[in-house]
């Protein structure tokens, strides 16, 4: 059985302009452990149909189950992750921040602060446990953020353009961390981005997004071997099918 | 940057500030244009300054003008930080309160004394009640301003973690407004520091900093009237500097939620 099934799942809003399709007919499946990428041009609907999966939005039609259980509404068997730096909350430090999905979870303190420094350690910040989210560099403040969503062991990673933001440089850096995060964790990620580099270097499968309306329009596996190679043929060749289909959909 | 030499600093901007303000007052003071009882030089009024303090008077006016302050002022923040975090977050709340508030907020608080001093009589009724009037406002209106100006993806965070409404207040409404919430405080201290001096000209009875000035003036004492005013200028600085600044200093500073002061 998938982990992740969305079937027919469309959302549709009603603004003082009329009536606006956000996502129309969004169908696909997810595996246990995979990674997935979500790409397609801004405005194609894709953090939207992100927010319908934690439960931040509802869908006005289709089906959407995770592990079998339909979703009704945000839950912990999904962590998220958002592309602003601010999602960290700056009163607390480092170590709380990671800590605050185990608080909610009713575990004691040191018991849950230990966890926190292990997941701190996962995104090599053990050293920064006590440091207010000001004092850290926009890369290490999306790393705890990752520690944070990963900290409360949720099944599914849901994250949207994480690495937008940072620079070319340490974007790089960020996406090996999170590979590795990945393999040692096993979670099942949904990763939204626009970027077709990043969607190549990390994921299992690559669904296309389209626009006007927002929907599926095909996926494309990536079978190359991890840790991969952004400057090999193959690599290329991946990136340019993508652009490919990015670009048919974009002319309808 | 350690802390002493920004707290020298901060201390050297002061004394410069005020020795040049008393050089200009004693410079007028002597010059012979007003009449020494109406314009006293600094020294006499530091003698009535002294003596009042000690003969054990104007300590004892000062306590009780500050209790009739802390009293007003926790009324008003028993009322103010609940009622307007609820009409930050509640839409029927808000609806309901904010033109009520709008109404009354214009209304200078000591405009409402005669009718208090018909109400509760002359004294510390009167005085606390106006006192919590005029504070009422700047803690309400920030609350509220606070807790929509608190990012809506913490919100979105904290409840995707499995908070519920209750911690959320908690551990990310208040915290996250904090920096509204201390700058109401320090608004509604002023306010009611401010509101007390006359509450206290035209409701108190005998005991009290603005009975004090209001008492001198019978006997033309402008010196008395002067060392009660700085009285008045003293305590409320130190609050500022001391309660209000070091509550920033302790948190929304150092979390970075809002940039250190200087001066």
């Amino acid at each position: 059985m998938p982990h992740i099934e969305v079937h027919d799942v469309s959302l549709t809003y009603d603004t003082p302009a009329g009536r606006v399709v956000g996502v129309a007919d969004a169908s696909f499946d997810i595996e246990r452990s995979e990674f997935v990428c979500l790409v397609g041009p801004s405005g194609c609907g894709k953090s939207t149909l992100l927010n319908i999966i934690a439960g931040f939005l509802a869908p006005t039609a289709g089906e959407l189950r995770i592990g079998g259980k339909p979703v009704t509404g945000r839950g912990l068997d999904r962590g998220i992750v958002f592309q602003d730096f601010a999602q960290l909350f700056p009163w607390r430090t480092a170590l709380k921040n990671v800590a605050f999905g185990l608080e909610m979870k009713g575990m004691a303190q040191p018991e849950r602060e230990r966890i926190a420094l292990e997941q701190l350690r996962l995104v090599k910040l053990e050293k920064f446990a006590n440091a207010y989210p000001h004092h850290l560099s926009g890369g290490m403040q999306q790393r705890v953020a990752i520690a944070r969503a990963l900290a409360y062991d949720p099944s599914v990673l849901l994250m949207d353009e994480p690495f937008a933001a940072l620079d070319a440089l340490t974007r790089d850096d960020m996406q090996r961390l999170l590979v590795d995060v990945w393999q040692a964790s096993r979670k099942t990620v949904v990763y939204v981005t626009h970027n077709v580099a990043e969607a190549v270097y990390l994921a299992d499968r690559v669904l296309v997004m389209s626009p006007h309306p927002g929907t599926v329009k095909c996926e494309v596996p990536i079978t190359l071997e991890r840790p991969r190679d952004p400057l090999s043929v193959a690599f290329i060749d991946y990136q340019k099918e993508l652009l490919r289909q990015l670009s048919l959909n974009a002319r309808g | 940057m350690s802390a002493l030499p920004d707290r020298a600093r901060s201390l050297r901007r002061l004394l410069t500030s005020l020795l040049l303000a008393a050089a200009v007052y004693e410079g007028l003071a002597r010059s012979g244009a007003f009449a020494p009882a109406l314009l006293p030089t600094i020294a006499t009024v530091a003698r009535a300054l002294f003596d009042g303090v000690l003969d054990g008077t104007l300590p004892a006016h000062a306590l009780s003008t500050l209790y009739r302050v802390l009293i007003g002022l926790a009324l008003a923040i028993a009322i103010a930080l609940p009622l307007g975090i609820g009409m930050g977050r509640y839409r029927p709340i808000e609806s309901f309160f904010l033109p009520l508030a709008s109404a009354l907020m214009p209304i200078p608080s000591l405009a409402w004394v005669p009718l208090f001093i018909l109400w509760f009589g002359l004294g510390n009724a009167t005085a606390i009640g106006i006192v919590c009037y005029a504070a009422i406002f700047p803690m309400l209106i920030n609350a509220w301003s606070g807790v929509r100006a608190v990012n809506p993806l913490w919100l979105r965070v904290g409840s995707a973690m499995g908070a519920g409404e209750r911690t959320l207040f908690w551990k990310v409404i208040v915290p996250g407004s904090l920096p509204f919430l201390l700058a109401g405080l320090r608004q509604a201290f002023l306010r009611a520091w401010i509101a007390v001096v006359g509450a206290e000209m035209l409701a108190a009875s005998d005991w009290g900093l603005g009975w004090v000035i209001f008492d001198a003036k019978e006997f033309l004492k402008a010196d008395v009237m002067l060392a009660a005013l700085a009285v008045i200028g003293l305590i409320g600085f130190a609050f500022e500097r001391l309660v209000f600044g070091a509550l920033e200093r302790l948190t929304v500073e150092r979390w970075g939620m809002l940039r250190a002061g200087k001066g």
